[in-house]
């Protein structure tokens, strides 16, 4: 690496323009140089949209940019890293089917045109030797769980001499944990004046234990920013949505029944290699009830949830609904109203391409007042009720027509959700909801959840964040390596037994 | 008898590189293009295409292996044009790949009438089997230089895409043109390069097919090699050197029928002769399963994704 501090960046004026949606306006931002700087706003506030200007991803209306008060163009991600800023996105950008040592080198600004594997797995070594995170270098990155690929992708942009490192979202895929580790390893780095660090995360707790300063957006502007030491949580909350912000009760029935409603039996699975990971897993969950399921993630919630949703076949068991054998048609789904609102819902269960409209109509559009008659589709009715839709559940732009896959992460979440718990619900799957929303959205959203127990639903709550669990359910059963090795009572569970478990360490 | 099946066995070995070869070829070729990340369907037209150009060429010029090159040539352009109709937005390579390989048999059948009586000069080929004094051997073992020019490929490939900057920017392309992206590759420009080169692969392979074995131009030369050859790319898991032998088990395969008749066994004639399409056929069937995805597939192919 170049001796001398990495230099501060300034954005002035960005104004940043969609057709008719402004998404940034006039924004100025400032990170100084080796501070550890937090980026907060929430769903759709404007955020991955000015890191995509700083990036040269996108191009701004308007503004500048500049290092150490000299004003810079950066046309495209490649400009940016001539300056050194590098940024490890919202998803991944390594390549599965190649090694580590493949990835890192593939991202070389100059290849030699053969490729002396040897010196350049020895150069890799020698340079990780000096980083406080090792990766195996010749490990295939499809074989590597979430929070190692995540430091594959932070080494790239090191090795790559990157003195401004970008992270949207970084821990959104990693365990508390694995977050904690990652985030303590670069505050070092900072503090040793290796490197400036801009992280974008929804998780305030982050943002308290590692950054030094903090900024704020709001519906795309400026709203403030300051030192994280002089802040409190509560103020950048109220800083974010613009009001007070208060963590309402839930209120939670007495369980008066004890239906069963889904009841799986010996389910068996297997993974896209045909490697079997889900191995028995027996499971009763009663009306009114949720049931989280806790694990680290790779055990097989997966693909449990993907068997349960119809998008994968079991290679054995059963399961039952209402005491009926159950295959998810469209005619049953319809007829034991069972839902589900799996991980990564764009990729999931939208079609990015279709608009707002079409995708909330997912679930009715073949029925009235959608479709005259069972077959002619009315765009104004699907208008209709997807204006209804998104008034409700605050879908952000409000606009129908447009492209789901334009809408920030957190909102197509919030899309998915408004067309799973629109209409009555017996049987809802529900995994990982609460991943990459703000917190007023993941409030909302757990309230909606335990307001359709209360109705009676019956709930299987997947979730790699044990707090939400134990905080949602009834009843929290912890999976792993594909089967069901614990099942306690939520209130008063002992957190250290379910960690073991989890782990595999119980005996 | 005895000396019978001793002489199928030979005929078969023999049959499998005479056949094998041209499946070396075309399969090599669509390996290359599909590890960029495109489908070229189109290699049954460049094939015939290819065949066509080898033999006008060497009936004109008197020299087969300038045949040769001109067939790949053909083919590369042939493939250039195909990946250049694929880097349009929402142009879908399979499509193009069936318009292609209708385009590059037509054109082929158009500009080759007047070859199919003429008789061209031969590929020269080499004896290996001087030593022997068994005809059958003899005969098994003349093999054409393009075979053994066809294995240093496969193994040149193998190792090109392993431990060159070229390589690695192919499979890059192939594995995500997102990621490709970012890191500032020309996607576009790579998979024209890489369907271009297959596409010259695919054309010698034609050339061998009127050059050497058969030995003829006429309109049925071809029985569907460039289209089998995505098949043999799938088993042999888009690696070059397995390209190899899964070329010679198809060749080998097509062989059984043709030495079965010549010692006299002419029941399930047909059969025989259709275990390449049968093989294929099955090759497709187990490795399509909704339950699994492949191991080594490229991930960009339209078809997994
Ligand atoms: N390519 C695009 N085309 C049209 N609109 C876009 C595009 N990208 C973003 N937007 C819109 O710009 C606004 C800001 O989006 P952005 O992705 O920056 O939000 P964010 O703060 O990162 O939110 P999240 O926390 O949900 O990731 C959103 O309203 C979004 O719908
Ligand atoms: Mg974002």
């Amino acid at each position: 690496m170049n001796d001398g501090a990495p230099p501060d960046l300034q954005t002035l004026g960005i104004t940043k323009r969609f057709g008719p949606l402004t998404a940034l306006k006039d924004v100025n931002f400032r990170l100084r140089s080796c501070r550890f700087h937090a980026l907060l706003g929430e769903n759709g506030a404007g955020k991955s949209t000015l890191v995509k200007c700083i990036m040269g991803y996108y191009h701004p209306d308007e503004g500048t940019i500049s290092l150490d008060q000299q004003q810079v163009t950066i046309r495209s991600p490649r400009d940016a890293q001539a300056f050194g800023i590098g940024m490890v996105y919202q998803q991944f950008t390594l390549i599965p089917n190649m090694t580590v040592l493949e990835n890192l080198v593939i991202s070389k600004a100059k290849l030699t045109p053969i490729i002396n594997w040897q010196k350049e797995e020895h150069q890799l070594t020698q340079f990780m030797e000096k980083m406080p995170f090792k990766v195996p270098l010749t490990a295939r990155v499809g074989s590597l769980a979430a929070g190692e690929k995540q430091k594959v992708e932070i080494l790239k942009q090191l090795a790559l001499q990157n003195r401004i490192l970008i992270l949207d979202e970084p821990t959104s895929v990693l365990t508390p944990q694995e977050a904690d580790e990652m985030l303590g390893h670069l505050r070092a780095m900072t503090l040793g004046r290796q490197l400036s660090v801009l992280i974008i995360t929804h998780k305030l707790r982050e943002v308290a234990a590692f950054a030094d300063d903090v900024t704020v957006l709001r519906k795309g502007r400026f709203v403030g920013s300051g030192k994280v030491s002089e802040l409190k949580i509560t103020q950048m909350a109220e800083m974010m949505v613009g009001s007070e912000v208060t963590a309402k009760p839930k209120q939670r029935n007495e369980r008066l029944s004890k239906v069963p409603k889904l009841v799986l039996q010996n389910i068996r699975v297997k993974n896209d290699i045909g490697v079997e990971v889900v191995r028995g897993v027996h499971l009763t969950i009663h009306e009114g009830e949720i049931v989280g399921v806790a694990g680290v993630s790779g055990n097989g919630q997966h693909e449990l949830v993907e068997v349960l949703a119809g998008q994968r076949q079991a290679t054995a068991g059963t399961i039952h609904v209402h005491d009926q054998p159950y295959q998810p048609t469209r005619e049953k789904i319809m007829r034991h109203k069972i839902f589900c609102l799996p991980e990564e819902p764009l990729q999931n269960t939208c079609v990015g391409r279709m608009t707002v409209a079409e995708n909330l109509a997912f679930r009715n559009f073949d029925v009235e007042p959608h479709a005259v008659g069972g077959w002619l589709m009315s765009r104004p009715a699907l208008c209709r009720s997807a204006r209804g839709l998104i008034e409700r559940y605050n879908i952000k732009p409000p606009y129908p027509e447009i492209p789901i896959q334009s809408l920030s992460g957190g909102n197509v979440q919030r899309a998915v959700l408004a067309r799973e718990l629109s209409a009555d619900v017996e049987i809802l799957i529900i995994a990982n909801p609460c991943f990459g929303l703000d917190f007023l959205a993941m409030e909302e959203i757990r309230l909606q959840i335990v307001a359709a127990r209360n109705r009676g639903t019956a709930v299987l709550l997947v979730s790699e964040d044990l707090d939400e669990i134990l905080e949602l359910s009834d009843r929290t059963v912890v999976m792993f390596n594909g089967r069901l090795v614990y099942e306690t009572a939520s209130p008063g569970a002992d957190l250290a037994v379910i960690g073991r478990h989890m782990t595999g360490h119980a005996t | 008898m005895e000396a019978g099946w001793w002489g199928v066995l030979i005929a078969v070995l023999g049959g499998t590189i005479r056949i094998g070869t041209p499946f070396l070829f075309v399969s090599l070729g669509e390996c290359l293009t599909e590890k960029s990340g495109r489908i070229n369907l189109g290699l049954e037209g460049t094939l015939v295409m290819g065949a066509m150009t080898g033999y006008a060429v060497s009936l004109h010029s008197g020299s087969p292996w300038l045949g040769v090159l001109c067939a790949g040539l053909a083919g590369m352009m042939l493939g250039a044009l195909h990946s250049w109709l694929c880097s349009f937005q929402r142009v879908n390579d399979i499509a193009v790949g069936i318009a292609m390989m209708l385009f590059g048999t037509g054109l082929a059948f158009f500009l080759g009438k007047p070859y199919i009586q003429p008789s061209a000069p031969r590929l020269p080929s080499i004896d290996l089997g001087a030593w022997s004094d068994i005809p059958q051997l003899k005969a098994a073992l003349q093999i054409n230089a393009l075979f053994l020019i066809g294995i240093v490929v496969a193994i040149v490939l193998g190792w090109m895409l392993k431990n060159t900057a070229w390589g690695l920017k192919v499979r890059v392309a192939g594995e995500s043109a997102d990621a490709a992206r970012a890191l500032g590759l020309p996607v576009d420009r790579i998979r024209i390069m890489s369907t271009a080169q297959g596409g010259f692969l695919a054309g010698i392979g034609g050339s061998y097919l009127s050059l050497y074995y058969p030995f003829n131009w006429s309109e049925g030369l071809s029985s569907g090699q460039g289209l089998m050859a995505v098949a043999l790319v799938i088993f042999a898991r888009w690696q070059p050197m397995a390209c190899l032998w899964v070329s010679l088990l198809w060749g080998g395969a097509a062989a059984l029928g043709p030495s079965l008749q010549s010692v006299g066994i002419t029941g399930g004639y047909y059969i025989f002769n259709a275990i390449p399409y049968i093989m294929t056929l099955a090759v497709m069937i187990i490795t399509c399963s909704p339950r699994r995805t492949l191991v080594g597939v490229p991930h960009e192919l339209t078809v997994t994704r």
